[in-house]
């Protein structure tokens, strides 16, 4: 039987050796003896007794075979070299249905981020807030659309959603009292600047189980470089008071913490110890997304640097475990055992066919990264899509129809990437965004082996 | 390391395997734009399980 090493992915870090097989999503980790039998079984096109061989006075020859046959009796069992073949020519089903809206209830914010993606909150047009008939009229449509799911989801955005936090209350209240009388379950998110979080909307959105995406940046300095006010000045003493505000509230229904990181700070390890100093415990730090040229963008030559920090920071992470404190670090919580299944692996992020974004005037477009460009706009709240072809076309965008994901490891584990970067960056929703691409895959490796790192402190029999 | 122990599996479902039964649509969507704290789908979960 021949090996397919080409479908397994085999990376060590500090010491610990890791096989990923990469369609089964079978992970293992072994002893410093099976991976270089591995190695060198690999060097040998799969010869087992030429690499066993090649280790003899290294290793006990008896030893090597035993770990051959473990080889073989997970090939056997499908968790080493599994094949896809199952899934050559696999398209998404036609009907899939729209789950998740993310509701643009600002197009102005009250901070001047230089990295914004969306023009400081204007999203290119003119600045303004959606009105409460609009949201509602989103509302019901993605009820009306959603047909049976169950699980819905709509996600307050801006801009700083804040800025318009009246209409956002209605909307709150008016989404949950649907989602009681027609049986769905409705997950609501705001994503905020948190300049504007005080203890009142703390206690009302806790209330009404609102999850909170919280931007903060990490060290003053770094976050007020990137993240002034409408003035200029730093706003970080007031994100930080106003999610200060927010913790010391009781009934939290759930945050994180949100950061992005540039060629400014690639000691971004830095940051997230920061943040934890701060007592804010739910983190997510982001890689800038931007072209190249401009002076903060991430660059080949960054990769290096940001893939040792990675590194780093999974160390940092295991040894906040080590004395009693969690620290979550959203990009290295992989459900390994509990995930989801490869039909979702395949949808992607599902915008244009699963998720929608609509613009302040009620306008649909595929997600909130298209918002104000015009061939993106697909339809209206009031009339529902009208152009399908786009969402089409996304929902093909999955990883066997882009040459890069076919071929790439991580292809289970990301899904393919943000189609919105591939179009902005490459101009091809089918191009994905390189250096992303690599900082994704640092980043799987990193999240990979500190479940392999934590399971091994768990019990004394890791193959470490 | 104990002696003997050179491979160990740290997870048992097959992936593949998910296709039969899977695909019900109603897990969380993954944005994966950095704006949103992109999410890769391996660190969500299956409602289902």
């Amino acid at each position: 039987m021949t090996c397919n090493f080409d479908a397994v992915h085999s990376f060590t870090i500090q010491d610990i050796h890791i096989l990923l097989d990469i369609n089964s999503g079978i992970v293992h980790s072994l002893s410093r003896m099976a991976w270089d039998f591995y190695q060198e079984w690999e060097k040998a096109g799969g010869d087992a007794p030429r690499a066993i061989e090649a280790l003899a006075k290294t290793y006990d020859p008896k030893e090597l075979q035993e770990i051959h046959r473990q080889f073989e009796s997970l090939r056997e069992e499908g968790m080493l070299f599994s094949r896809d073949d199952s899934l050559a020519g696999y398209e998404l089903p036609e009907d899939t249905l729209i789950k998740a809206l993310c509701l643009h209830v600002a197009h102005d914010c009250n901070l001047r981020c230089a990295y914004c993606f969306a023009d400081t909150g204007s999203f290119g047009g003119k600045r303004g807030l959606m009105d409460a008939d609009t949201g509602k009229r989103a509302i019901d449509f993605l009820f009306e659309v959603s047909g049976p799911r169950k699980h819905i989801e709509v996600d307050y955005f801006g801009g700083e959603p804040l800025l318009n936090f009246a209409v956002v209350r209605e909307l709150i209240q008016y989404g949950r009292a649907k989602a009681q009388a027609c049986g769905k379950e409705l997950k609501q998110t705001l994503t905020t600047n948190a300049v504007l979080l005080d203890a009142e909307k703390s206690d009302f959105l806790n209330a009404h189980g609102v999850q909170l995406i919280l931007s903060l940046d990490g060290r003053p300095q770094v976050h007020d470089r990137m993240r002034p006010a409408t003035g200029g000045q730093g706003s970080y003493e007031r994100v930080r008071a106003g999610i200060r505000e927010y913790l010391s509230r009781p009934n939290s229904a759930g945050y994180f913490i949100r950061g992005t990181y540039t060629r400014y700070n690639p000691d971004f390890c830095e940051d997230v110890r920061h943040l934890v100093e701060q007592g804010f415990l739910n983190l997510s730090l982001e890689p800038v997304v931007a072209p190249a040229g401009v002076g903060y963008a991430l660059t080949e030559e960054d990769l290096p640097q940001i893939f040792e920090e990675y590194e780093k920071l999974a160390e940092l992470l295991y040894a906040y475990g080590q004395t009693g404190q969690e620290v979550n670090f959203f990009h290295y919580n992989i459900s390994l055992d509990k995930g989801p299944c490869l039909p979702k692996r395949l949808s992607g992020c599902g915008a244009g066919h699963e998720y929608l974004a609509v613009s302040p005037e009620g306008d649909l477009y595929p997600c909130h990264q298209f918002v104000g460009q015009e061939e993106y706009k697909i339809g209206h709240v009031s009339t529902g899509v009208r152009n399908f072809s786009i969402g089409r076309e996304f929902r093909r965008a999955h990883v066997f129809n882009k040459p890069q994901c076919r071929g790439c490891w991580a292809r289970f584990l990301c899904s393919g990437g943000c189609h919105a970067n591939a179009c902005s960056l490459n101009r091809n929703i089918l191009e994905p965004y390189r250096i992303g691409c690599a900082i994704q895959q640092k980043r799987l490796e990193c999240a990979l082996y500190l479940q392999v790192r934590k399971m091994a402190g768990e019990q004394d029999n890791p193959a470490i | 390391m104990s002696q003997g122990v050179h491979i160990k599996t740290i997870n048992k479902e097959v992936l593949t395997q998910t296709m039969k039964n899977g695909g019900c649509g109603e897990c969380v969507t993954s944005c994966q734009s950095a704006c949103k704290t992109s999410c890769t789908v391996s660190n969500q979960s299956c409602l289902k399980k």
